[in-house]
């Protein structure tokens, strides 16, 4: 083999970057990591079940903005059969009352940074 | 014949994860036996063509240059395409790894009325190119946050500049657009040139396809299809962990993405996509053209038993004073 050393060097910079999760989730300690969200107030009750929310919320929020500030349409009849106000800090965070043990447990967990709070304030933050 | 080859194998594949998953229900089959089968043989199977490589003869610098090689001190040499030393030798490679400069370099001939050939400079090649590596290793770096947690601000700070324009929601990350269109461009190229159709072999369509399903399933799965993430990377990380679960509600889509994958890093060692080794082990990228300044000797020469002037006079020494014969040391 000519240039061996070199060589060597080349598959062990790929075999470092190829297991560099492992080392890391090793000195993070992350791999164990559990997410655990806190229960709404109202219990099941949401303006869709909790499957769709999990995967799809984020499709609600954008039609409920769009709807409330272009077309100004306050209100829906949720899937339940209740009818809810389209907004964010008075019907989602009513339920969820805390963000950081609802919204932030998912959304840090995939490293996701919504733009929900560049507008919105947190109810909880503002209160004395 | 090729592209419909092609295109025939990748839609298999992806019938082949959709029948194991829906239909036998082989979810740990596709969600953990297959990405670590995957996985080893990516590694061991680079790992064996490099070794393949090196062990190659490397007789002689080759010096394939594009500029004045350093000759006298009063000549001005083209450092980078003709470097002399380490360092203008890791300069070269440098832009050749980041910013493909071979490629940058290509030409087009064409034939026009006299007869007469022109030959012009075409960047497509080089920009397309660029864009989906580039876009490529930016959504590698992206997808690392399912493999790691806590996730690193840097990561995070990435992914919101990749979605910068702010367009839609989920944001439309820009790299994802990118690199479905250089794709597709780089597709586009292979067909509706004629010259580049009847070079265009199924080994230089099928990774085209591959790559193509696996940005459109992860596109479907971030914009259209939405699939539960949290469980997806349960599984990502636990398959970095070795401790994976599939959840019940990881989705189709997710199976068909992560399949392709492991296609595609199975199939990257038998095929030309192993050019990300290969560009390292370059010899007209990353051998100076010393040829002059520094003696090289073959390597492989067999060990010549030689017999110098002097030992030869010392052995003739005396017969040769006898017969007359000039020597050069008397005793």
């Amino acid at each position: 083999m000519y240039n061996g050393g070199k060589v060597l060097i080349g598959i062990l910079v790929f075999l470092v970057l190829i297991s560099s999760p492992l080392w890391y989730n090793m000195a993070m300690d992350g791999s164990d990591y559990q997410i655990e969200l806190e229960k709404a107030v109202r219990g099941d009750d949401c303006v869709r079940d909790s499957a769709w929310m999990k995967a799809n919320h984020m499709d609600l929020l954008n039609e409920w903005r769009d709807q409330v500030v272009r077309n100004d349409e306050r209100f829906e009849i949720g899937s339940d059969g209740v009818q809810y106000e389209r907004s964010l800090s008075f019907t989602c965070l009513s339920c969820h009352e805390n963000k950081d043990k609802f919204c932030d447990r998912c959304h840090d967990y995939l490293g996701v940074e919504p733009y929900c709070w560049e507008c919105h304030i947190v109810p909880k933050e503002v209160q004395p | 014949m090729g592209v419909m080859f092609s295109l025939l194998a990748v839609v298999v594949l992806i019938l082949i994860a959709v029948a194991g998953t829906e239909l036998a229900g082989w979810r740990d089959l596709f969600g953990i036996v297959i990405p670590y089968a995957a996985v080893v043989a990516f590694v061991i199977g680079v790992i064996y063509r490099v070794l393949k490589w090196a062990r190659s003869a490397v007789p002689f610098r080759i010096p394939t240059t594009c500029g004045q090689q350093k000759t006298l001190p009063w000549i001005k040499s083209s450092k980078l395409d003709n470097p002399h030393n380490l360092f203008w030798v890791l300069c070269r490679m440098f832009l050749e790894v980041f910013f493909f400069r071979s490629l940058f370099r290509n030409t087009r001939s064409v034939v026009v009325e006299g007869p007469r050939i022109l030959y012009s400079p075409t960047k497509w090649l080089w920009a397309a190119g660029m864009a989906f590596h580039w876009s490529l290793l930016i959504v590698l770096i992206r997808h690392c946050k399912y493999f790691i947690e806590p996730v690193p601000s840097w990561l995070v700070t990435m992914q919101n500049l990749d979605g910068f324009f702010q367009i839609g929601l989920p944001i439309i990350l820009t790299t994802d657009v990118v690199i479905v269109a250089s794709l597709t461009f780089l597709f586009l190229r292979r067909v509706v040139d004629q010259k580049l159709r009847y070079l265009s072999l199924p080994a230089d369509y099928f990774p085209l396809f591959l790559l193509l399903g696996i940005t459109v399933s992860g596109v479907f799965m971030r914009y259209f299809t939405k699939t539960d993430l949290v469980s997806i990377k349960e599984l990502a990380i636990g398959l970095v962990s070795f401790s994976p679960v599939v959840s019940s509600e990881v989705g189709l889509v997710f199976f068909v993405h992560i399949f392709l994958v492991s296609v595609l890093l199975a199939y990257i060692p038998l095929s030309k996509l192993m050019h990300f080794a290969g560009v390292f082990m370059s010899p007209t990228r990353n051998l100076a053209n010393n040829n002059r300044v520094r003696r090289h000797i073959n390597p492989w020469n067999p060990k010549v038993k030689v017999h110098t002037y002097e030992e030869y006079e010392d052995e003739y020494r005396d017969l040769m004073k006898a017969a007359g014969l000039p020597v050069d040391k008397e005793e």
